[in-house]
């Protein structure tokens, strides 16, 4: 069983995954702040590779990857730097990126640098299943998951399709729409977890515009993990010393515990 | 036929998008297979074609640059004739089409030069369909005088300040707006980029172009072209005019890129000749993108072409060798942009004035029996400013 899928094995646990990206504001926060979201509750690590042109990002992680490349973090940094911190915390490890940083690297190198490095799964919102298989194939030589996504606009037939595909979990993404805090949870989401719940027996983990422990709560009700991006960076951006989102992921960890 | 069902031309094209949106795709593809197949569409476009934007444009004999050049007769497609001034029209209307049979109110659009902005803002003027147009700030600065037209025929221009402020981060925002806005919108994409079926969409309006070519230059000259040249930055007025030539082995498909500064610096914008395989806004192509696979930042003086991509379908020409792919610097496209007013009293788009540039270049060393036509793609009284300034003349 792969890292990932081991998180959904213990009865009655949620899954709490946090999301920052790799060399924002610089590497050494992100040395520090993995241990620091791994101490306080998270059961899987999300790291961004930066990309150019990140059009499912909303303004929050636009700038953050802006400001990662302008400081120069490449991919080889990124998986330099996820060896670092797998030596470090236990928490599996995924990176979320685009699609042409990884066809650059080279499929099969990647994947390889992946495993070296200890990461465990690749999330990447550009990637339909539909154009997956070649980096499937990589990835599944090296025992990593490839997580794929599903949108409130999946068919029948796509849900179906992500389900049978999706590797460690499947990716709900909350709303029509790019990452970033929201206030509100959207209208649909319980019926959208269910409509999917009917078709797969794969662990669902929610994700985009989640900001408040309120909102993990009632997600963590419906689904079986909570994927929260954004607001870490804000909360990183508003107090350096990283102390604030340390109790924020406590705060969220309390939340979907309850 | 391509491209395959899956949208690729070769190992070129495909899907590469949020899954938001490849349902919306999904369902486009039918709607467009659908209305391929009918008459009655087909009429609706043809009928507005001829009146509102003035089609069939005229391929007209330069008999002073043919004259200038000294060699092969150099005939224009004039394309800067269409109404707004490009033949950017020609996509704008048939996808126009598309969305109000679809039933979509709102109609997102991105634009580099604004082209393809002003003529997505006359089309929803025209069919009464809310316009919406991504204009990069740099761009909207380059080519204030198109926002101020794509603004009076009703369409709001909303500006893009992330990344390099041109035509790629519009692209960007506007598959934001509709990752968004996936149920009532309408992206109306401007080239033959994109996810599949936009680039083989957009080919097939424009190819309009490149079946009226033919069977003028059978009228006129009795023969088949030897040589079809067009400028190519995401590439639809070039797609538009070889797609119906591409089965005359004997006619030569010149696409012509933008140089910049030169290619040997990194300020040019010319994909084909010094990219290599990668995945931008929704396709596989060639992409000039760093060693890292992060998307360069272009240049050209000619902002329609100042684009990091290219249509899928040209990757797939330039590896079967049907099509070449050479550049022209924006010193060598100023030149040729002077060369067209000068002798033939037409101002030329700086895009278009690459292909006359390439023209200028060959056309003396062939022989005065062979033909040349190149695809006037638009005018340049949008680009007036930049051309004074380059000149060093004040306005």
């Amino acid at each position: 069983m792969s890292q990932i899928a081991a998180v959904f094995e213990q009865a009655n646990h949620k899954a709490l995954i946090p999301y920052v990206t790799v060399g924002y504001p610089s590497i050494e926060a992100t040395l520090k702040v993995v241990p620091l979201l791994a101490q306080s509750g998270a059961d899987i690590i999300e790291l961004g590779i930066p990309f150019s042109d990140p059009l499912a990002d909303g303004v929050t992680i636009q700038n953050a990857s802006y400001m990662a490349l302008q400081q120069g973090v490449t991919p080889k940094l990124c998986l330099e730097t996820a060896k670092k911190l797998h030596n470090q915390v236990k928490t599996p490890l995924v990176f979320m990126t685009y699609y042409n940083p990884i066809l650059s690297y080279g499929l099969d190198k990647f994947c390889c640098a992946c495993r070296e490095a200890g990461v465990s799964g690749l999330i990447i919102p550009d990637l339909p299943p539909e154009e997956g298989a070649e980096l499937e194939a990589c990835a599944c030589h090296e025992d990593i998951d490839v997580i794929y996504l599903l949108a409130p606009t999946s068919t029948e037939e796509r849900t179906r399709l992500v389900a049978e595909r999706s590797r460690g979990f499947v990716y709900l993404v909350s709303l029509t729409g790019v990452t970033g805090a929201r206030s509100k949870l959207p209208a649909d989401i319980s019926e959208f977890v269910s409509r999917v719940r009917r078709l797969s027996r794969q662990p669902l983990c929610v994700g985009f515009g989640i900001a408040t422990a309120e909102q993990a709560r009632q997600v963590a009700q419906l689904a079986d993990g909570v994927i929260v991006g954004s607001k870490i960076i804000q909360l990183m951006e508003a107090d350096p010393s990283l102390g604030t989102v340390a109790s924020f992921v406590k705060e969220l960890r309390e939340a979907v515990d309850r | 036929m391509l491209p395959d069902k899956r949208g690729y031309f070769g190992s070129y094209g495909g899907r590469y998008v949020p899954e938001t949106l490849v349902p919306v795709l999904e369902a486009l593809t039918i709607a467009y297979d659908e209305a391929k197949r009918d008459k009655v569409f087909w009429a609706e476009f043809a009928s507005l074609s001829r009146d509102f934007s003035g089609r069939p444009t005229p391929l007209y004999l330069a008999r002073r640059l043919t004259e200038h050049c000294g060699g092969a007769r150099i005939f224009l497609k004039r394309e800067d004739l269409a109404h707004t001034g490009a033949h950017k029209i020609n996509n704008a209307l048939g996808q126009g089409l598309l969305a109000r049979r679809l039933g979509k109110q709102r109609v997102i659009a991105e634009t580099g030069a604004g082209q393809h902005g002003v003529a997505t803002a006359a089309v929803c003027a025209m069919l009464g369909l809310n316009g919406i147009v991504y204009m990069g700030e740099e761009d909207m600065r380059r080519q204030s005088l198109n926002v101020f037209r794509m603004r009076l025929m009703g369409a709001e221009v909303r500006s893009v300040t992330s990344g390099s402020r041109t035509l790629k981060d519009a692209i960007n925002e506007a598959m934001r707006d509709w990752v968004t806005n996936p149920r009532d919108t309408y992206y109306l994409l401007g080239s033959v980029v994109g996810p599949h079926p936009y680039p083989t969409m957009v080919r097939d309006f424009q190819s309009v172009i490149g079946q009226e070519t033919r069977q003028q230059v059978l009228e006129k000259a009795g023969r088949l072209p030897d040589y079809i040249i067009a400028c190519v930055g995401g590439g639809s007025n070039a797609m538009g005019i070889f797609y119906p030539f591409l089965e005359d082995k004997e006619v030569k498909l010149i696409g012509v890129e933008a140089g910049g500064k030169g290619l040997d610096t990194d300020k040019h914008a010319a994909s084909l000749a010094a990219g290599r395989v990668g995945v931008l806004h929704g396709s596989k192509s060639y992409l000039l993108q760093d060693e890292s696979g992060q998307v360069r930042e272009t240049h050209s003086i000619s902002a329609g072409l100042d684009y990091p991509g290219v249509g899928p379908e040209h990757s797939y020409l330039k590896d079967t060798g049907r099509a070449t792919y050479v550049a022209v610097s924006d010193e060598e496209a100023l030149k040729g942009f002077q060369l067209l007013c000068r002798t033939e009293g037409i101002a030329p788009a700086l895009e278009s004035a690459h292909a006359i540039a390439y023209t200028a270049k060959i056309a003396g060393g062939l022989s005065k029996d062979q033909i040349v036509i190149i695809n006037l793609s638009g005018r340049g009284d949008k680009d007036m400013g930049i051309v004074s300034a380059a000149l060093g003349v004040k306005l």
